[in-house]
This record gives structure tokens, C-alpha cells and sequence, in this order.
């Protein structure tokens, strides 16, 4: 999902590179606002793991792989300004230390991966929350969706930023099959991991979870008191 | 910080996270991902420019540093999962320390 320098022209890049940078600003101003000193290491810890997390590539069909996003992942757990920041981070470090994604194409993948994948993936993740009853496993079966649908969403913002700034004459349509195509699949392992990995945060420290309703860890609660 | 809880918590979390880094990222598929697949696949692979900065010691998640990629894997992750956590702490500190009205740790 990374993008390299060079899909896209340097125009629509340096747009988008404006567009991450204004977003990431927003990000860290709301971020400041209602992150707890409880939160602030754990926000941290968020970022390391999506990047751990991301070096796992799993097989998805013959000759191809998908990795976590980790977007709904991290809105989820520390609320999605937070979770913008965190694939921003990631995508920075990795960026620059480690050549996965183009130094130009950085705004690129924090739009899809951050702006689509970590905020609009919050935005659906509270939809489909509010469709399920209210019960503590519904909140990792609302983020399990919700991230499902985020990797072809993600998808869709590289074929529109390749439509507006593409260096290939492709046809729209073959780049819009085949990448809705190949990332409805790894959408099912990114809302495999995403279901885990928030259920054992729910069942062991709900009180740490950003996007979980008051009404989860309540009945704990009532059998300690 | 004084909740023990939350530390022990934070450990746990992060002992998981070395563990994916540098024992779960031994496992991962070397097939291309569904971006560099489909690039291949609509004959627009070849539009990617080499990387700026390729040359580094953790360029393609070090796949350079020693003859031996177990190792190579195992230090690239390592090293980016305290590179992200000390870069993402740290913005996260000045995000919550800009906002002014912190309270005093006691």
C-alpha cells in the first residue's frame, strides 16, 4: 500500500504533501486537546506496534501479500486525531529509515492511510457501532468492520490520486478493478488482526480504549463494587 | 506514573510488539503487496524511482546489513520499533504538553 516516487507526478504529490501536513497539524492540536497523561505512552506504544505489525506481510491469494494498515486499529484505541498521528509517524519512520514509501509520495500514503484509513475508518467504526447492541464484544466487532471496509476505501484515494497525477497511461478503470479487487481480500486480514487485537485490549484494560461507549466494562465494574 | 496497572500493561504491550518486529516479521510473505501487484499487473510498475534514501544501513528493512537475513530482519525490527516508539512518544508528549494545563505528576 506504500506508494514509491513516481506513480504520481510531483504536482498532485506536493498537493497532497500540503493536505498531510495541514492534517497532521489539526491532528496533534485536537490530539493535545483530550489525550490523557495515561494515554500519552500508550499512544506511543500504538505507533511501535503498527509499525512491528506492519512488517508482517500475509499471504493473501497466489503470488500476492497485504499487510496491516492499522488505522481503525489505532482511532480506535487512542481516538482517531491520535490514531492520524500515529500512521503519520509510522509512515515518516519508515520513509526515512527504512525506503518503504517515497519521500515524495509521503502526503500520498498519510491521505490514504491516515486521513482514509485512521479518521474516515474512525467515522465508520462509530456507525457501525451505533447499528450493533450495546455490549463490550461490540466494540471489536464494530472495529472489525470498520477496518475491513477501510483497506479497499484506502485503495480508492490511490486510484483517485493516480487518475488526478498518474505518470502511466492506464486505463481508470483497470487501476480502479484491480485495486478494489486485491484490497476487498486484504481488507479480511486487516479486520482479522484488527478484531484480535482490540478484543484483548477491551477485555483487559477497557478503560484505555478511546473508542469504546461508557457502557463497556460497566458490568465489571458493578461486580467489583 | 504511579498506576502499576497501566505499566505492567504498557510492558506486556510492548514485549508484543518487539516480538511481532522480530520474531513474527521472520515469517512475513515476500510476495509483492496489492499496490506493487496491481502495479505489475497494469504495467505501471516500472514508473517507481528508486528510493532517495535507498542507501541506508535499514533500506528495505535491512536487507543489506549482514549475509544473514534472519539477523538482518531481526535488527530492522528491532531498531524501528524503538525508532517509532521514541519518535511517537515524543510527538505525543509535546501534543499533550502544548495544550498548558497539564496537571503536576505527583
Amino acid at each position: 500500500m506504500h506508494i514509491p516516487d513516481g506513480f504520481v507526478n510531483g504536482a498532485t504529490s506536493a498537493a497532497f504533501g500540503v493536505v498531510s501536513a495541514g492534517g497532521l497539524g489539526y491532528s496533534i492540536r485536537k490530539t493535545g486537546r483530550y489525550l490523557s497523561d495515561r494515554q500519552v505512552p500508550l499512544a506511543g506504544l500504538v505507533a511501535a506496534f503498527v509499525f512491528a505489525a506492519q512488517m508482517f506481510n500475509f499471504p493473501v491469494v497466489s503470488g500476492m501479500s497485504g499487510h496491516l494498515l492499522g488505522g481503525v486499529l489505532a482511532a480506535v484505541l487512542v481516538g482517531p486525531w491520535a490514531g492520524f498521528v500515529v500512521i503519520a509517524v509510522v509512515l515518516a519512520v519508515q520513509g526515512t529509515f527504512f525506503a518503504d514509501g517515497g519521500l515524495t509520495a509521503l502526503g500520498l500514503n498519510v491521505v490514504n492511510m491516515g486521513l482514509i484509513g485512521a479518521v474516515g475508518g474512525y467515522v465508520l467504526y462509530r456507525l457501525v457501532l451505533g447499528l450493533l447492541p450495546r455490549s463490550d464484544r461490540s466494540v471489536a466487532a464494530a472495529a472489525c468492520v470498520a477496518a475491513g471496509l477501510s483497506v479497499p476505501l484506502a485503495a480508492l484515494g490511490f486510484v483517485a490520486e493516480f487518475a488526478i497525477g498518474g505518470t502511466a497511461d492506464v486505463a481508470f478503470g483497470a487501476v480502479l478493478g484491480a485495486m478494489l479487487g486485491t484490497h476487498v481480500l486484504i481488507g479480511v486480514g486487516e479486520a482479522v488482526l484488527t478484531l484480535l487485537v482490540v478484543s484483548a485490549v477491551v477485555s483487559s484494560r477497557p478503560d484505555l480504549v478511546y473508542g469504546a461507549p461508557t457502557y463497556v466494562g460497566a458490568r465489571t465494574e458493578e461486580l467489583i463494587a | 506514573m504511579r498506576d502499576r496497572r497501566l505499566v505492567t500493561f504498557l510492558a506486556l504491550g510492548l514485549v508484543v510488539t518487539f516480538l511481532l518486529g522480530v520474531v513474527v516479521s521472520q515469517f512475513a510473505s515476500g510476495n509483492p503487496d496489492g499496490l506493487e501487484f496491481v502495479a505489475g499487473q497494469e504495467g505501471f510498475a516500472d514508473a517507481a524511482r528508486d528510493h532517495d534514501l535507498g542507501d541506508g544501513p535499514l533500506a528495505d528493512y535491512g536487507v543489506s546489513l549482514t549475509d544473514n537475513d534472519v539477523v538482518n530482519t531481526a535488527i530492522a525490527g528491532a531498531a524501528g520499533v524503538l525508532i517509532t516508539l521514541i519518535v511517537g512518544y515524543g510527538v505525543f508528549a509535546l501534543a499533550r504538553r502544548a495544550r498548558g494545563d497539564h496537571p503536576v505528576e505527583s
